[in-house]
């Protein structure tokens, strides 16, 4: 061990969490299941440890990666750090209870097997406080259908990587509003080759340019949503 | 027209020579294909401007790019066609070129034009976990696939990138031994399968051939 290296036990509270948001932009997941660790025996609710931690922590992350500070490979490494610690804190969360914050079903469009951004968004949404049901890569209408009517979501997501497949994104809105169910959701999408006037163009609720907007996104929609409901 | 080293394609391009009435404003990534078919064809109308082939890291940044070069170039020649496909523009560049009243080649990207727009999009069920490399992109692995993804540094990330992929496709625009072993060592490097497809300049010679005198 280096002289300068620091024990994640011997910081106070403040340093520890000032620690973590470091390690997450350093990608370091050891030392962020460790700290996690250690902020849970000292009595810390996991969703604090989860929310002042870690998505803290991450936010910094994106904001970086927006501003052009940060890049991909840097996000991917911080994403798996945040992973770490989430694998911890998920059945501690489930144990004790957090605030619900709504449902997603989020996948990649048919024909793409692209899913970093995608699991981004997942994970930034669970850390958020909503419930994912992450459908995985290479979706058919048919199979986002199904998880609609399984999972009875307040959003779906959809992502998308290439110029080729993003029109799917149509076909599913389409199928939806012929069924007559395109109202009961908030339709997200989101991917590289995406911009508003895409989003717009299709039918989505909005175009989200990374997992923090999505995020952002989310939470207004369900809360417009909860209000339109309690005016009825 | 002699060209400069790939590396200068990728990051810095190419200017034209002045001559010809017809400018090409293409991607660096294409100037080795499209210089080949302007010797071969004999086309000394054509002049060609290359934009730096990392702009595909941006592809955000192409349209304006596009236009910054029309913008300059425009007075000094009869036509300028742009040799880009869409390329991750999401329909951006097309409007661009539209609104510039240039024309641009079609298709989704050069892997599909390479390859034949009708021929690439009939595999596309089941071709879409291919990864794909073209004569340049063999050339230039390291600077548009391994040091941007960060792979140099974060050999773990590679699944995180390429684990839903099932084989690399060397769409081989020339016949070259080294090349092809490079492109099957790119394969290796990404713990994917290998193959490598003949495809010449497909749709982007009866694209080029379409500006003629």
């Amino acid at each position: 061990m280096a002289d300068d290296d620091i024990i994640l036990s011997d910081l106070s509270d403040d340093e520890l969490v000032l620690q973590m948001h470091d390690d997450l932009y350093d990608g370091l997941k050891e030392e962020i299941e460790e700290a996690v660790n250690i902020l849970i025996e000292r009595g810390w609710t996991p969703y604090d440890v989860l929310t002042k931690a870690l998505v803290a922590g991450m936010t910094i992350v994106g904001a970086d990666f927006r501003d052009g500070i940060l890049f991909v490979p840097e996000v991917l490494l911080a994403a798996n750090a945040m992973k770490g610690g989430m694998a911890i804190l998920k059945p501690l969360l489930i144990e004790t209870g957090a605030p619900r914050m709504g449902k997603m079903v989020i996948g990649t469009v048919k024909g793409d097997i692209h899913d970093i951004g995608k699991n981004l968004v997942a994970m930034m949404m669970e850390g958020a406080g909503f419930e994912v049901r992450d459908l995985g890569i290479n979706n058919s209408v048919e199979k986002y259908l199904e998880a609609l009517e399984a999972e009875k979501p307040d959003i779906l997501g959809m992502s998308a990587l290439l110029t080729t497949t993003m029109p799917y994104m149509k076909v599913v809105i389409d199928t939806m509003k012929e069924k007559g169910m395109r109202d009961d959701y908030i339709v997200l999408v989101g991917g590289a080759p995406l911009n508003e006037e895409f989003g717009r163009a299709i039918g989505a609720d909005a175009y989200c340019r990374d997992a923090a907007v999505a995020v952002e996104t989310a939470k207004q929609f369900v809360a417009r949503k909860h209000n339109q409901a309690a005016a009825l | 027209m002699s060209l400069p080293a790939d590396h200068e394609l990728t990051e810095q391009g190419l200017a034209p020579e002045g001559r010809g009435r017809v400018l090409l404003i293409a991607c660096g990534a294409l100037a080795h294909e499209i210089l080949a078919l302007k010797r071969m064809n004999g086309w000394d109308h054509l002049d060609l401007q290359c934009l730096p082939a990392n702009l595909h890291l941006w592809p955000d940044r192409i349209p304006a790019a596009v236009e910054k070069s029309v913008a300059e170039h425009r007075a000094d020649y009869q036509r300028i066609f742009i040799v880009y496909a869409d390329c991750g523009t999401g329909g951006l560049l097309s409007e661009k070129c539209k609104e510039l009243g240039v024309e641009m080649v079609e298709g989704p990207h050069c892997y599909s034009f390479f390859e034949g727009n009708a021929a690439f999009a009939a595999k596309a069920d089941e071709e879409f976990t291919a990864f794909y490399l073209t004569d340049f992109l063999v050339r230039q692995f390291d600077a548009f696939v391994w040091k941007p993804m960060g792979l140099d540094r974060h050999p773990e990330l590679r699944d995180m990138y390429f684990g839903n992929y099932t084989k690399l496709v060397y769409q081989a625009q020339t016949e070259d031994p080294t090349l092809e072993a490079k492109a099957r060592d790119c394969a290796a490097r990404l713990g994917l399968d290998y193959e490598r497809r003949f495809t010449g300049y497909g749709d982007l010679s009866p694209a080029l051939a379409r500006l003629a005198p």
